[in-house]
């Protein structure tokens, strides 16, 4: 795993090449390539992605009609696959919730790797 | 961090259930990535734009029916449903947003950067054009026509930049080798 997610930062050297950051962090690589991967095995069409992208956008934008600062992208993102997920019933909401504990709670260090 | 710790975490998370239901492999998601920037970036964009310099009825070709006229390029992957090409010249400048959420002509241009995305970058560039160029260090001269073009999930729209002065003479891989990435999204000049 941790091999992995440095190689994936040595990838993405072409895009930095601009001076742009792709992803700020692996695990939203690793989003993309879930919500990507799942479109091409067909268990939805893009646009359905795209429009639960629009619809979390647009409820930031709503929440926020001040901000000077930009959403962060991925959150977005994240959201709106959660969302999909949930309304095709891809995970249960449930088994989601405690895995996501169980993860937050595991000792410290753990998920360093994931941070690089 | 702690937010993005979190994120890290839920991330985490829906890939071991998605692992698990046997639904996404962690090589396809890896693929996934590689493929969106080491086979799709910026590049695929650039050799349709110096083929269009190199050869004029390529050119014609691509203005007229961009998704057409990179068929026998074979780009792999990508969201490009139809691309449309917008040429800039010395009366005209143009540019590509997103003003709904973020759409992008992936499988010429790779990756969008984190600007695209940016409700600043999405709304500003409707309504002060000249302002958000300028801010990207594009100046134009005020008897040029700038032309917004807001793509959309059914089009999406790529820039045909200038060829730059100087550029007589060079081979097609040569030319490629000049084209950047926001020069594609028109918010830089080749030169």
């Amino acid at each position: 795993m941790r091999e992995t997610e440095y190689g994936l930062q040595g990838r993405l050297a072409p895009p930095l090449a601009n001076g742009e950051l792709v992803f700020e962090a692996p695990w939203q690589g690793r989003v993309f390539g879930m919500a990507r991967s799942l479109c091409e095995s067909g268990l939805y069409s893009w646009d359905e992605f795209r429009q639960r992208l629009i619809k979390s956008i647009a409820l930031w934008e709503l929440a926020n009609p001040d901000a000077q600062d930009s959403y962060e992208y991925y959150d977005l993102f994240l959201t709106a696959f959660e969302n999909l997920l949930a309304d095709k019933d891809l995970l249960g909401g449930a088994v989601l919730s405690g895995l996501i504990a169980e993860l937050t709670t595991r000792p410290h260090g753990h998920d360093h790797e994931h941070e690089h | 961090m702690s937010e993005t710790t979190e994120q890290a975490i839920r991330a985490e998370a829906i890939e071991l259930l998605l692992r698990e239901k046997g639904l996404v492999s962690e090589a396809q998601i890896d693929g996934i990535i590689q493929q969106y920037n080491a086979r799709t970036g910026p590049l695929n964009g650039a050799y349709l734009v110096a083929r269009a310099w190199a050869d004029a009825a390529f050119k014609a070709a691509l203005l007229q029916d961009g998704t057409r006229a990179m068929e026998p390029f074979n780009f792999s992957g990508g969201e490009v449903q139809k691309l449309v090409v917008k040429e800039n010249t010395p009366q005209t400048h143009n540019l590509v947003v997103c003003t709904l959420c973020s759409c992008y002509p992936w499988a010429v241009l790779g990756l969008p950067p984190r600007w695209y995305k940016d409700p600043a970058y999405r709304s500003r560039v409707v309504k002060e054009p000249r302002k958000v160029l300028g801010e990207f260090g594009v100046n134009l001269p005020d008897s040029s026509l700038v032309k917004v073009w807001d793509s959309s999930a059914e089009i999406r729209y790529m820039v045909l930049p200038q060829r730059p002065s100087g550029s007589e003479g060079m081979s097609e891989a040569e030319l490629a080798e000049l084209v950047t990435r926001d020069s594609m999204i028109g918010v830089e000049l080749l030169d």
